[in-house]
């Protein structure tokens, strides 16, 4: 009983590249981008943690790295990446929730998450690394 | 003759709320961060060490980190799920991940507690 059927033959176009994907869509794939960006920075991040905490010379230093302009680039990308995942994951919870389901309310949050990721990227970068 | 679609990975609804419940903790703790460095400033070593040295914040900052490690590990198996075919490598690399995180819990303690 439980077997699946799907025998039709129809043209399908699967190659994402080629495929324009709606909002929503870009915003899980960034969402799932910015969570394994994260992951792979854990290492780097506790390390400044630990510097910033650990005495007033290691707090110096970081200080000092995070004037750097490489490194105030890399941690702008992780600010981001940071603002993005709790933003778009809210609005999955959200959805998790049944609130916002229907097409044109989830394509309004998944506008209202950009816009208060990047914005709260801004504002925050501004405030902590510039 | 029960043909199950054999997905490979168990039925998940625990990690599922997991998932949920650590991404809940981890937003009410960047919340709280967030208050506190705005009220207390942190741009200095005395500010910012102080904020940590409180035993609510040592105990909050610990509860968020574990369960960010928690939430890492279900998430990023969920990625070598969809994209990691050769059973061998998923594999080994998960138990990569999960001695990364496990030590990072251990290193995340030794910050906080040594202060
Ligand atoms: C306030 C903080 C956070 C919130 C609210 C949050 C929320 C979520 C939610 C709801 C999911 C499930 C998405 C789904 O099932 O499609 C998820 C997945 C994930 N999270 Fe987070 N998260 C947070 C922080 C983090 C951090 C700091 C990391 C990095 C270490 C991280 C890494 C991941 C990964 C790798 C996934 C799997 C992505 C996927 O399957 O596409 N999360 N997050």
């Amino acid at each position: 009983m439980a077997e699946l059927t799907m025998k039709k033959k129809r043209p399908k176009n699967l190659d994402l590249l080629t495929i324009k994907q709606p909002l929503p869509a870009v915003l899980s794939i960034l969402h799932r981008v910015s969570g394994a960006g994260l992951f792979l920075f854990l290492p780097v991040l506790l390390w400044l943690l630990q510097s910033s905490l650990a005495s007033p010379e290691s707090f110096a230093m970081v200080k000092g790295l995070a004037g750097n302009i490489v490194v105030k680039v890399i941690l702008l990308g992780l600010l981001w990446a940071y603002c993005h995942h709790f933003c778009a994951g809210i609005r999955y919870l959200l959805l998790d929730g049944h609130i916002g389901i229907e097409k044109e309310a989830a394509r309004m949050t998944a506008k209202i998450s950009f816009a208060v990721s990047l914005l709260a990227t801004v504002i925050l970068g501004g405030l902590l690394l510039w | 003759m029960v043909n199950r679609i054999v997905v490979g990975a168990g039925y998940g609804l625990r990690d599922w709320i997991a998932q949920r419940a650590t991404a809940v903790i981890m937003a009410v703790y960047t919340v709280i961060l967030l208050a506190a460095v705005v009220a207390n400033g942190g741009s200095t070593y005395e500010a910012w060490h102080g904020l940590f040295a409180s035993g609510f914040m040592k105990f909050a900052t610990f509860l968020a980190l574990l369960s960010l490690f928690y939430h890492a590990w279900i998430g990023v198996r969920d990625i070598f799920m969809d994209y990691i075919k050769p059973t061998g490598l998923r594999l080994g690399l998960m138990v990569v991940v999960i001695a990364a995180l496990v030590g990072y819990a251990g290193w995340a303690a030794q910050i906080l507690w040594r202060l």
